[in-house]
């Protein structure tokens, strides 16, 4: 049954911006996607408003539309595009429900487009609990014992009737957004509340709780022919309870027998049969009663998820790709194994390595949240990590999670280096937490037994014992000179996944000691090939891991090979955006001629696909990791500046081992990175630079404080993200915060500047070539002031308010940066613009986070042209190839605007303020583009999750120093006829202005405040700019209210301006979509309106050169 | 690290020696060394009499994890030769375990050895095919221990069903409890023990098939003069054109009585139809083999465990692709689609069929198990 012939435009759809739950794995699904089915001659388009994908860049998709991915707006697109099919299966959950949202609206009906995949049915069958429930039981399958409750009170009479502890699960949900567990009847009403708000259908399901059960999914296939094969089976080493995306999960699964595994498999299949679901990618989910075997279903997944990104890492297989050539008509058996070239794709991988995934969390950043593990998922990102054994895999995939010195190893044989934790008790692993691994390593090191950790930890005794056989290899090497031990020694501690840095701490020695050690004794890796089939069949794609034991079967590469250094797992500060520079750079050194080779651990990302680089080295991006393969493939250079903060940290130390690194030598970063040094560096080049001072001690701090006068900023140096840093407006608040920063990097002394209070902030994204010229990308204008981190800020090109004069200093300012560093590739500079003068925060001589989004505007990839320049181009040569636009202020002469904005994960940390500083919360961005700025401005707020209403209830409060200035927006809201309430100071002052203002108790004042109100969901739009941020003022608590009931809440002045011409703009004229191809090919057509003549502008430039 | 380990030796026929820890029996094995690249079952795969004679190494790294019980053994013993795996449990985790894999390869003088780069080893294998060889916890001396390898008797031309087979017949009621009722009426089946798989009489049970099973040797004769509704070729080891009584017995029966064989049982019924076997170079031994039915055209994630397999081209064939046999037309039923191999057959003009790999899987998926009832309808024609 070949591919189908009713179909030529298909409309994929995207997942939107990265938020916990949802990540790069759809980015990587979706191009794949896009990719195969442009190569079977469909026409493509892609709606997707995240502008840091690999999928959105014009090259993936006929037509690109980066839109907001709500009803209308795809509605919109599809009017426009009239496709012939939708495939609604890879994106996500939100894919999946604004496919959904389409079909029952009748849209898709009415516009002819069929839905690839899954049926309306099927994924009702599947995402409504109840359904699920009922279809299951129907067929005869085992599930938990539950109820389905539409209202709070039905919930507590269900939970009362099934016995508690119950589990509340809403419908349509991802990452266990909205759920969890109730141990009585109060707590079941407040868990049931939140729950029903969650479920985009008001509908939770009440299921007994049997938290404590094994865990397993297995990641199903299915043709049109009813072929179905499981591509991979995965068992969470956490027990259930723990949402499987915050689990530790292990593949293949490795402690039931066949006969058990088998009746899963024949029980999944099943599930997909009931469920319906013709072709694609499923996940089913599992919990065993590990005293009894009976196994019953959890969930199933009808569409490609976290995990399938997971499986086709851990694989070889390629479920997004496959699941697009089965959704357009092909048989699994006419579609061919990429990886042996010889068999086809109607087979069952099978693995002859262990693979572990860990989790990476970001609880540090909120700490007023609760960092018990349960059923809602909070992690940020995760690891992937292969091994021959599974603790060699465990041991490589934790030091790939770049923990803080202090738990980055976690044998526990020595208690010195877990002090962190105390000395913990058994009754500590009852409660999982993210230092799971410690503790049982811990309580194994201080004599507790296998059976005893693994009855409280609910950990599979199996695990448990993998887990003592580390400990107790650990203990073999404890206090013992690293020269006394043996050769054979060694080698079983890198088997059992000991670093080196965890070998240093037991032998009392540097990471850097054990690996010349280890290297002279022979003790090296060797590197073994992912080919799906355990050596059944010769493997032609070269997709290696590390192993310390046998023989390697690398090949050698026709061509000089560079390798690129990926970012490791998700974090706030670094995710996908980094990955977006990485997989640009492997494709731009194939077109130079050169054999890419990636190195990364993370296995949501594009990077990590076995057909984007040339060669594959899934590896953490530890050092040793790093420099093992560098020996392996003696590359002609290294890339470390697309990976964001984690390989610029490795730059030195390869450099030091001989590994050449490209472009911006590790001198030039250092002096970038360290800011001491950077201040003097720029007072050389008589470029502003915010009054500085460094501090080791206390009292330095106080003096430094004194001398540049309150209010400063305080950090450590080397943190990406402004981890750990504040502003401080007096002494008391200083003492606090150093100690603070000095936690966070305790080996770099603490920075203080003076904040630049209500100044403009202003990003750049440049690249300099060898002889100094510099492509100047774009200049990015701050929406929100400087004081809020770049990362979660909106910023827009071309900027909004600053002058020519004023850009062309920036860029001047740029450009003798970067040739005074030595910059050679990618230089990202932020500055702050106040009272005429443009002062340099820091730059940073890497790819920034802002790289995609200059990108999709200006419609030049940085991280090509960067890559490019590495290798030994000039920006001359690539501009007369055309890859760089010919008219040098092409980011200023743009049609339309685009603005970037960050998207927050308050969500999922009930009770964390909301207001934004200069410490990186945000997980993802998204982009709205409209030659209307402030449609671009709605359109971006809507993408963020954060509509603006065009009408109703707006909620102001502000600090005093605002107050004159929320007089205008204000009245102008007031004449397009919102009502609006306000706490008394500031209803007073909209008074006096002559502004209908209703007064509103603050939350102090009185039991029905606003907080009340919001709940209620009686206010549309809250304003709120913060004095002070002490945890429970008002401020904080109308916030929280607000991110509690999803009301979208502006805290700056700045961010109010932007929401009134946003709303003023949803109020005129709606503009038709358009594609970024579209987009681009008018910004190449030229200005609109000219700022300057292109005579003045090469004034401009030669004044500047 | 566990103290008393055992330096033992596993050596090929080709030369490769690899070094490593013994576990289970200590001693000395010889054997034919092949891999199996399924995940899990290795009890079963253990138990098989299929693998008689040769030393089994699992792909997957990690062996013995839910230990050994009473219900997953396909026969009354352990049946490798030897065992090879990267790494072994030392404990067993699971609510059915009765004991673990150390133990029970210890309590049958089966050798085994750990810590071994099974990739290697498997490489090995399929480039230079099965080879001999031997594991041993005694002779430490690479040179000598391959010479031995090397003087060693191998697989082709080797009968060893008989060496696996029942000693006296029985009534497998006794091992799968009376056949279900469910299909209705119950059929008495023949089933030729050539190392006959426990859960294969299990299925023909729950299949309303009430089996009594013959040792390999006995002559067609005595089953004729049973009356019973059909015959059984089990699978069993060694090289199928060796098993002359196999051969004899299915060419005699051929035509006078529905017949169904598996795996050697179906090299067998190739034989007698007068078609020919030959040797694979390393085999398919694993649980995720893609089959494709010809007739209905669905794939099948089979089971397979042969060394050997029929050759189709012997045959000539008529319009419609059936090989011409001795015994009138016979469809070419079932494909590998990893490499072609056939692996089912069915007669069109005397009630038999036949598939290389294994529909009761054990270890493996159940995408098969239609065939058993394919026998049913079989014996239902028939009477
Ligand atoms: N009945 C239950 N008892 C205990 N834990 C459960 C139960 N049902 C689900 N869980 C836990 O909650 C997690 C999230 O549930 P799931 O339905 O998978 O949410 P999502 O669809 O967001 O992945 C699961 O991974 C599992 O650990
Ligand atoms: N002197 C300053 N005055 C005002 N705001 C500042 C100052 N220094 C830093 N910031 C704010 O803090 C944010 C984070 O600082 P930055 O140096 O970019 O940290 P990181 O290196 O983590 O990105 C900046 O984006 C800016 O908004
Ligand atoms: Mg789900
Ligand atoms: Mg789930």
């Amino acid at each position: 049954m070949p591919r189908r012939t009713d179909i030529r435009k298909i409309i994929v759809i995207g997942s939107g911006p990265i938020v916990i739950g949802q990540a790069c794995e759809f980015d990587y699904s979706g191009t794949q996607a896009c990719t195969v089915l442009r190569r079977e001659g469909f026409e493509v388009c892609l709606v997707n408003p995240n502008p840091a994908t690999i999928m959105t860049d014009p090259g993936f998709a006929d037509r690109t539309y980066i839109e907001p991915l709500t009803p209308a707006s795809v509605l919109q697109i599809l009017e426009r595009e009239q496709p012939d099919a939708l495939l609604p299966t890879l994106g996500g959950q939100t894919g999946l429900n604004v496919s959904v949202a389409l079909a029952e609206s009748g849209d898709l009906g009415r516009l002819g487009v069929k839905m690839l995949g899954a049926s309306l049915e099927a994924i009702h069958k599947a995402e409504d609990r109840s359904g699920f429930q009922r279809a299951m039981v129907e067929a005869g399958l085992d599930v938990p014992r539950s109820g389905i409750a539409r209202s709070v009170e039905e919930a507590v009479s269900l939970g009362t009737a099934l016995g508690f502890p119950v589990i509340v699960r809403p419908s349509f949900t991802l990452g266990g957004g909205g759920s969890g567990f109730a141990d009585d009847r109060a707590e079941l009403a407040d868990v049931a509340a939140r729950s029903l708000a969650a479920s985009p259908v008001n509908e939770v399901l009440i299921e007994e709780s049997i938290a404590g059960w094994k865990e397993f999914e297995l990641e199903v296939m299915r043709d049109g022919a009813d072929n179905a094969v499981i591509v991979c089976s995965i068992e969470n080493l956490d027990p259930m309870g723990v949402h499987t995306g915050d689990s530790i999960t292990v593949a293949p699964q490795q402690t039931l027998s066949d006969r058990e595994y088998q009746r899963m498999r024949d029980t999944a299949i099943e599930v997909l049969r009931v469920i319906g679901v013709e072709t694609g990618g499923s996940n089913v989910q599992f919990a065993v009663d590990p005293s009894t075997g009976r196994q019953v279903l959890i969930e199933m997944n009808p569409r490609v998820s976290r995990s399938s990104a997971l499986a086709s890492k851990a694989t070889g297989f390629p479920i997004a790709k496959i699941a697009a050539l089965v959704a357009v008509g092909y048989r699994l058996d006419e579609i061919s194994n990429d990886i042996t070239g010889e068999t086809p794709a109607a087979f069952e991988p099978t693995l002859d390595y262990v693979v572990v995934k860990i989790p990476r969390f970001a609880f540090e950043k909120f700490p007023a949240a609760d960092t018990a593990l349960g059923s809602t998922m909070r992690s940020v990102g995760e690891v992937m990590a292969i091994g021959s054994t599974l603790k060699e895999a465990l041991g490589k995939a934790w030091r790939g999670l770049e923990r803080p010195a202090a738990d980055r190893t976690w044998a526990g044989a020595d208690l010195a280096s877990l002090s962190a934790l105390g000395d913990p008790s058994l009754a500590d692993v009852a409660r999982p937490s993210e230092h799971r691994l410690h503790l049982v390593a811990t309580l194994l090191a201080t004599g507790e037994t296998i059976d005893d950790v693994a009855a409280i930890s609910r950990i599979d005794p199996w695990f448990v014992d993998q887990i003592a056989q580390v400990v107790e290899g650990a203990r073999e090497l404890i206090g013992r000179p690293l020269e006394e031990i043996q050769t054979d020694e060694l080698w079983l501690a890198k088997r059992l996944g000991l670093s080196d840095e965890r070998i240093g701490q037991l032998t009392d020695r540097s990471a850097g000691a054990v690996r010349a050690r280890r290297e002279a004794l022979g003790v090296t890796p060797v590197f073994k090939t992912v080919d799906t089939c355990a050596g059944e069949f010769a493997a032609r794609t070269p997709y290696y891991y590390s192993t310390y034991q046998g023989e390697t079967e690398t090949v050698d590469a026709d061509r000089p090979r560079v390798v690129i250094l990926g970012a490791g797992p998700n974090r706030i500060g670094q995710g996908i955006e980094f990955d977006y520079a990485c997989v640009h750079a492997a494709f731009a050194l194939e077109e130079a001629g050169f054999a890419s080779v990636m190195i990364n651990s993370n296995p949501e990302t594009v990077s990590t696909d076995y057909d984007t680089a040339s060669r594959l080295y899934f590896e953490s991006l530890a050092a040793e990791d790093v420099l093992a393969v560098c020996r392996a493939e003696r590359p002609v250079g290294v890339i470390a500046q697309l990976g964001g903060q984690t390989p610029l940290e490795l730059a030195r130390t390869l450099r030091d081992e001989g590994v050449p690194i490209l472009g911006t030598p590790p001198e030039a970063i250092d002096l970038a990175e360290d800011r001491g040094r950077f201040a003097a560096f720029l007072r050389e080049l008589e470029i502003p630079a915010p009054p500085h001072g460094e501090a080791r001690t206390m009292s330095k701090a106080r003096d430094i404080a004194a001398r540049i006068g309150y209010p400063v900023v305080v950090r450590p140096s080397y943190v990406l993200g402004g981890r750990a840093m504040e502003i401080v407006y007096d002494d008391e608040e200083l003492e606090r915060f150093v100690g603070m920063a000095a936690e966070a990097s305790p080996e770099h002394p603490v920075l203080i500047d003076r904040f630049l209070e209500g100044a403009i902030e202003v990003d750049v994204d440049a690249v300099c070539d060898g002889e100094g010229d510099v492509f100047i990308g774009a200049v990015m204008e701050h929406i929100e002031e400087a004081g809020v981190h770049s990362g979660d800020s909106s910023c827009q090109i071309p900027p909004a308010t600053l002058s020519d004069d004023e850009l062309d200093l920036i860029e001047d300012i740029t450009s003798r940066i970067a040739r005074r560093l030595g910059v050679v590739g990618l230089l990202n500079l932020q500055l702050a613009v106040k009272d005429e003068r443009i002062w340099v925060l820091e730059a940073n001589p890497r790819a920034s986070r802002t790289v995609p989004f200059v990108g999709k505007v200006i419609g030049v990839s940085l991280a090509r042209v960067a890559t490019f320049v590495l290798v030994g181009r000039t920006i001359a040569d690539i501009r007369a190839d055309g890859i760089v636009p010919a008219d040098r202020y092409h980011y200023r002469h743009l049609p339309s605007t685009s603005v970037k904005a960050a998207v927050l994960p308050f969500g999922r940390f009930p009770g964390v303020d909301t207001i934004l500083g200069p410490e990186m919360r945000s997980t993802g961005e998204v982009m709205g583009i409209d030659v209307d700025s402030g449609m671009a401005l709605a359109k971006a707020m809507l993408a963020a999750g954060h509509a603006l209403p065009t009408a109703g209830t707006v909620f102001v409060s502000v600090a005093n120093r605002d107050k004159r200035s929320i007089v205008f927006p204000a009245k102008r809201l007031a004449d397009l006829g919102f009502r609006i309430l306000a706490t008394r100071g500031t209803a007073g002052v909209l008074q006096r202005a002559g502004i209908p203002v209703a007064m509103v108790a603050k939350v102090s004042e009185d039991a029905d405040n606003v907080a009340g109100l919001i709940r209620a969901g009686a206010v549309d739009l809250v304003i709120n700019t913060p004095f002070g941020r002490a945890p429970r003022t008002d401020g904080s608590l109308i916030r929280t209210a607000a991110a509690a009931a999803g009301v979208p809440c502006i805290t700056t002045l700045p961010g109010a301006f932007a929401a009134l011409r946003g709303i003023e703009a949803l109020r005129g004229e709606p503009t038709t979509p358009m594609s970024i191809q579209e987009h681009h090919a008018a910004g190449r057509e030229g200005p609109i309106q000219v700022r300057l003549t292109f005579d003045e502008a090469a004034d401009v430039a030669g004044a500047s050169a | 690290m566990t103290p008393g380990r055992r330096p033992t030796l596993l050596a090929l026929e080709d030369g490769s020696v690899f070094r490593g820890t013994g576990f289970g029996a200590s001693g000395e094995a010889f054997g034919e060394a092949v891999f199996n690249t399924s995940m899990a079952g290795y009890q079963e795969v253990l138990t098989d009499p299929s693998y008689a004679g040769q030393i089994v190494t699992m792909t997957s790294p990690h062996q013995g994890n839910y230990g050994m019980n009473a219900d997953d053994a396909e026969s009354g013993r352990i049946q490798v030769a030897g065992f090879v795996a990267r790494e072994v449990a030392r404990r067993a985790s699971s609510w059915r375990a009765s004991g673990t894999l150390s133990e029970a390869l210890e309590g049958a003088g089966v050798p085994g050895i750990e810590g071994v780069d099974t990739r290697k080893l498997t490489l090995r294998i399929r480039e230079q095919g099965s080879m001999r060889a031997a594991i041993s916890s005694e002779d430490l001396d690479a040179v000598s221990l391959v010479e031995r390898v090397r003087s060693s008797a191998g697989m082709a031309g080797a009968d060893l069903a008989k060496t696996v087979s029942t000693a006296s017949p029985f009534d497998a009621e006794i091992v799968t409890g009376p056949p279900s009722t469910d299909r209705g009426r119950i059929f008495r089946v023949a089933a030729y023990d050539f190392g006959l798989k426990r859960t294969i009489l299990r299925l023909l049970a729950d299949h309303g098939i009430r089996c009594t099973v013959y040792p390999a040797g006995t002559p067609p004769a005595t089953i004729a003069r049973g009356d019973f509704d059909g015959v059984f070729l089990s699978n069993g080891p060694g090289d199928p054109s060796a098993t002359v009584y196999g051969i004899e017995a299915a060419r005699e029966l051929l035509g006078t009585i529905p017949i169904f064989g598996i795996c050697l049982g179906h090299q067998l019924l190739g034989l007698a139809l007068g078609g020919a076997t030959y040797k694979m170079k390393f085999g398919h031994r694993g649980v995720n083999q893609p089959v494709k039915n010809l007739a209905t055209g669905a794939v099948e994630i089979t089971s397979h465990n042969h060394g050997f397999a029929v050759d189709p081209e012997g045959w000539a064939k008529d319009g419609d692709g059936h090989a011409l046999t001795d015994h009138g037309r016979v469809e070419l039923s079932h494909r590998s689609l990893n490499d072609g191999t056939l692996e089912g057959l069915r007669c069109l003009d005397v009630p038999a069929s036949s598939v290389q790999y294994h529909p009761e899987a054990a270890p493996g998926p159940h995408d098969s198990r239609y065939l058993f009832d394919a026998f049913r309808s079989l014996m239902e024609a028939g009477t």
